[in-house]
């Protein structure tokens, strides 16, 4: 694995993307863990896909063992420290605390869980094992993605031996390339997967499975293959000039802010768009430099699906909205992008109809289409015995085991692309499955 | 609307007048005459000063904390000792103090060898200086007592009494006798004040504790020099300790003496608890430590309006009215009843009363409103009808949890704006049949008014263990 150190934040993006929400101290932990009720059988633990016990990681930080505090909560989550960073905590832990039905805020699940993790981290103790046994049996994690993280991580510690392929130079999938800077730092990342280094996974980069042979030869090689290749690359807008080098779409545009030490944007810059990554990418722009960052979205705010508490954080900080705009052309000056031509949009009967003759022109000289990632059907056509329905794997959500039970299946390509804690979630059920699988079959 | 008329809150306590029923009690609060000057502007009626008497020297440090769930001091312990200050600087102090502030009480505490002469001698120095009334330390439970002083004379009730006795030969002004807690039966000694001729009694001095220990040093608190001893306990955490003893020396006619209330006192309404069982004045310590002489000012402004909205024109109105309700155990109805009644609207659904009840209790209240009627019907009964409560957080973790996304759960956007209900699922059912009225969920719970006990009819007249056991004194509860 590349030594994350030449990753080191840019000293303009360690500026400029300063955390969003700054790590509590000690005395601060203390006094939120002790706000905590202690409810049994909590609505925040049933809420987390991976069922962190709240209550229990809550109560530890306010006995002051941190470290038990940690390991309780890497006991249901191996990536809990990003989780404490990118999960919607507002729809997940911390909006179902009770003490919103009690006219308060509710209990700061999120920055303690940060709390415990960091002072986990800073003590450089290594991630437990769960057995002392060594397992002779062979699982291929495609991807290194969140979901393959888990599931590699759940059965190392359970003894077994685990590789891990990626097509790319760095693990973490969207938790290295793709997460706001000001949320999760590609090293904190980084550092976080070293841990499951350590325990034993093994890591091959830049490695492409993609033909028949490929697979035939990983099947032979490994008891088990699991798939966590997450979704392929970003939609394409599909209009004229789309080509141009200054048309990057949201998700390389982060890519390449969050690891290069040459951030850059334009001074009038355009996201096609209105989920989470189309905010990520015009607060970036934003912080980088862009003097306007507009967002176009061609149907209106209800039915945007960033999350609220996203829209708000744009709005604070300039972000323009244009609802119910349709991008139609690309208009270029030689290497100087010009202009985003559009046309108004209507509702009718709620489905957005373009109106004719209504074409504008938006100055933009930077143009981030955020319109979401596509399948990677074809690449999953070729995985032997599964058949993708809807650009999804099928697999048992308990299980993740696909139609050919020599495959398992977790991540965004089998829930179709939801949260870093939903892939964790998954890959560590899958993990727990096929060590069963295994040890049933050896038995 | 015509200006109020509040209630009066002046004393007259042994004889000792005081405009309000708040003293300082002996402590560093107390320490200097500047201090209880200050004290007597921000609003005390009265000050004991800290005690006058033997030589000392201090240690550093010597005080330690017990901290609760973030909140400091909700115990307080030292380790000092009674006043490091010449006896003539103090006794100067007390008379320029009386000049200044004739109105307010000032007592000088006393603490000296245990001979005639030595108490003889300081009681003269003490009354000259102007003092209002002594009050003798027999209570300090660290360092005087090693040297047969303090507690080593409270916990011997005939030391206390000779003593005592001794003072009162060339005593003028009113004596008070303060006692310490650790002893087996606080009576004992205020019996023997008493018997001695004190006019009245303090209760309680601080008690014997070790507040904790360093678990990186292993040395218990406070640290002095890497070792530690016992110090005097006291703050919120002491008051229900004191609040017992004042009413033992209150419902004891060989005891009954006026008793001016100490222990965690440090708002008005531990004030009022104080003086309804029977205390004429309140010393305060800890709390004036730890916020300053300012607080004394809600706990006028609190009591006299508590005071209006019961029809109280004195303090005298209500002193040792709670008294003749502390009984024996035996003289207790056995035939009140109540229930807990949980209020659907206001439960959060954080389910604390279910576990509590389940592990802490009777095993009577249940999550199953959906499961089962809502209304107490055929489910009722035994305990095993019901899943234990680990089963329910086991089917929680088993359950797939996902993050709610509206374009891939074909769901509308929820945003999470209130209200927010309870789900019926997470209100818990209270049990009536086998409810034994223990109060525990209504304990736990964080919502205010949400369980309420509510009191069910019985059948049958009222029955004490006293009366069904046909002991003889049965008739004749103890009475103030």
């Amino acid at each position: 694995m590349p030594n994350p150190s030449h990753l080191e934040q840019h000293p303009e993006v360690a500026q400029r993307f300063a955390d969003l929400h700054p790590p509590l101290s000690r005395q601060a932990a203390l006094v939120e863990a002790n706000r905590c009720l202690n409810c049994f059988d909590a609505p925040c633990t049933a809420a987390c896909p991976t069922h962190i016990d709240v209550p229990r990681f809550i109560k530890k930080i306010s006995s002051g063992n941190l470290a038990g505090s940690a390991l309780s909560i890497l006991d249901a989550n191996i990536l809990a420290a990003s989780c404490s960073r990118v999960c919607p905590v507002s729809v997940l832990c911390e909006g179902a605390c009770v003490l919103h039905r009690y006219n308060e805020q509710p209990i700061e699940i999120g920055l303690l869980q940060r709390h415990a993790m960091e002072t986990f981290h800073a003590s450089g103790a290594p991630l437990p094992m769960k057995s002392d046994v060594a397992h002779p049996q062979r699982i291929a994690c495609i991807g290194a993605g969140p979901a393959s993280l888990a599931c590699a991580a759940e059965l190392r510690q359970r003894g077994y031996s685990v590789t891990v392929y990626e097509s790319r130079a760095l693990p973490g999938g969207l938790n290295t390339y793709g997460v706001a800077e000001y949320k999760l730092r590609t090293a904190d990342s980084l550092h976080e997967i070293d841990l499951i280094r350590n325990l034993g996974v093994e890591f091959h980069f830049g490695v492409n499975i993609s033909t028949d042979a490929d697979f035939i030869a990983l099947e032979s090689q490994y008891d088990i293959i699991f798939l966590g290749v997450g979704l392929g690359s970003m939609h394409k807008l599909k209009i004229p000039g789309e080509s141009h080098p200054s048309v990057i779409d949201a998700l390389k545009f982060i890519e390449t802010y969050k690891t290069t030490n040459a951030p850059v944007t334009g001074r009038h810059v355009v996201v096609v768009g209105a989920g989470n990554t189309a905010i990520d990418a015009a607060l970036a722009a934003k912080r980088i430099g862009a003097e306007v960052v507009t967002i176009v979205y061609r149907r209106t705010e209800p039915n945007m699906s960033a999350f609220d508490f996203e829209f708000d954080h744009a709005k604070r900080e300039g972000i323009h909205f244009m609802w119910l705009t349709q991008p139609i052309a690309v208009h270029a000056d030689g290497d100087n992008l010009r202009s985003l031509e559009c046309l108004r949009v209507a509702l009718v009967d709620g489905k957005p109809e373009t109106v004719l003759g209504s074409n504008f022109f938006l100055k933009c000289d930077m143009l981030i289409p955020a319109i979401g990632q596509s399948p990677l059907v074809d690449w999953l056509s070729q995985c032997r015995g599964i058949v993708p329905d809807s650009g999804r794997v099928p697999a048992d959500p308990v299980t993740g085991r696909t139609a050919n039970p020599k495959y398992y299946a977790a991540g965004d390509c089998v829930n179709g692309g939801r949260e870093v804690v939903d892939a964790v979630a998954g890959g560590k059920r899958a993990g727990i499955a096929i060590a069963a699988a295994l040890e049933s079959a050896h038995a | 609307m015509p200006k109020q008329k509040l209630p009066s809150l002046a004393v007259n306590f042994a004889g000792i007048k005081s405009p309000y029923p708040f003293w300082l009690a002996s402590a560093p609060p107390t320490n200097t005459g500047e201090m209880i000057m200050r004290a007597f502007d921000a609003g005390w009626g009265g000050a004991v000063w800290k005690t006058i008497g033997a030589q000392v020297t201090n240690v550093s440090s010597r005080y330690s904390s017990v901290d609760l769930n973030g909140q400091r001091m909700m115990g307080f312990n030292n380790i000092e000792l009674i006043s490091d200050r010449p006896a003539e600087v103090n006794l100067r102090e007390i008379t320029e103090v009386k000049k200044r502030y004739p109105n307010n009480a000032v007592i000088a505490s006393l603490m000296v060898e245990s001979t005639r002469d030595a108490w003889h001698d300081i009681v003269h120095r003490a009354e000259d200086a102007g003092a209002d009334g002594l009050e003798l330390n027999f209570g300090c439970p660290h360092g005087m007592s090693e040297r047969g002083m303090g507690s080593a004379v409270g916990q011997v009730p005939e030391y206390a009494e000779r003593i005592t006795a001794w003072v009162k030969e060339a005593a003028r002004t009113p004596v008070i006798v303060k006692l310490t807690p650790n002893i087996s039966d606080i009576r004992m000694p205020a019996r023997a004040a008493k018997r001695a001729g004190a006019d009245a009694v303090s209760a309680i001095n601080t008690i014997n504790s070790i507040t904790g220990i360093d678990l990186n040093t292993l040395t218990p608190r406070p640290d002095v020099g890497g070792k530690s001893t016992h110090g005097g306990y006291c703050g919120p955490a002491v008051k229900p300790i004191a609040l017992n003893m004042v009413s033992q020396i209150a419902n004891d006619p060989e005891s009954q003496l006026p008793i001016s209330g100490i222990g965690g006192v440090a708002t008005w309404q531990d004030a009022a608890e104080f003086i309804l069982l029977g205390c004429g004045t309140v010393q305060v310590c800890t709390a004036a430590m730890h916020y300053g002489y300012r607080i004394v000012e809600d706990m006028a402004d609190g009591l006299q309006r508590w005071m209006l909205a019961k029809g109280f024109h004195s303090i005298e109105d209500f002193r040792g009215l709670s008294l003749p309700r502390v009984t024996e155990w035996k003289h207790l109805d056995l035939n009140f009843k109540i229930v807990a009644h949980i209020d659907e609207q206001k439960c959060i659904g954080c389910d604390l009363c279910h576990i509590a009840c389940w592990d802490g209790a009777h095993q009577c209240i249940h999550m199953d409103r959906v499961s089962g009627p809502v209304t107490s019907g055929p489910i009722d009964g035994h305990v095993d009808l019901h899943p234990i409560p680990a089963a329910y957080e086991a089917a929680s973790k088993s359950a797939i949890a996902v993050t709610p996304i509206p374009k891939l759960d074909g769901s509308a956007k929820s945003g999470n704006h209130g209200p927010f209900a309870t789900p019926l699922a997470r209100i818990p059912r209270v049990d009536e049949t086998e409810c034994v009225g223990c109060n525990l969920c209504s304990c736990v719970c964080p919502v205010e008014s949400c369980i309420t006990m509510v009191q069910i009819p019985s059948n049958q007249p009222p029955e004490t263990w006293a009366q069904r056991t046909g002991e003889k004194d049965c008739t004749a509860p103890n009475k103030a």
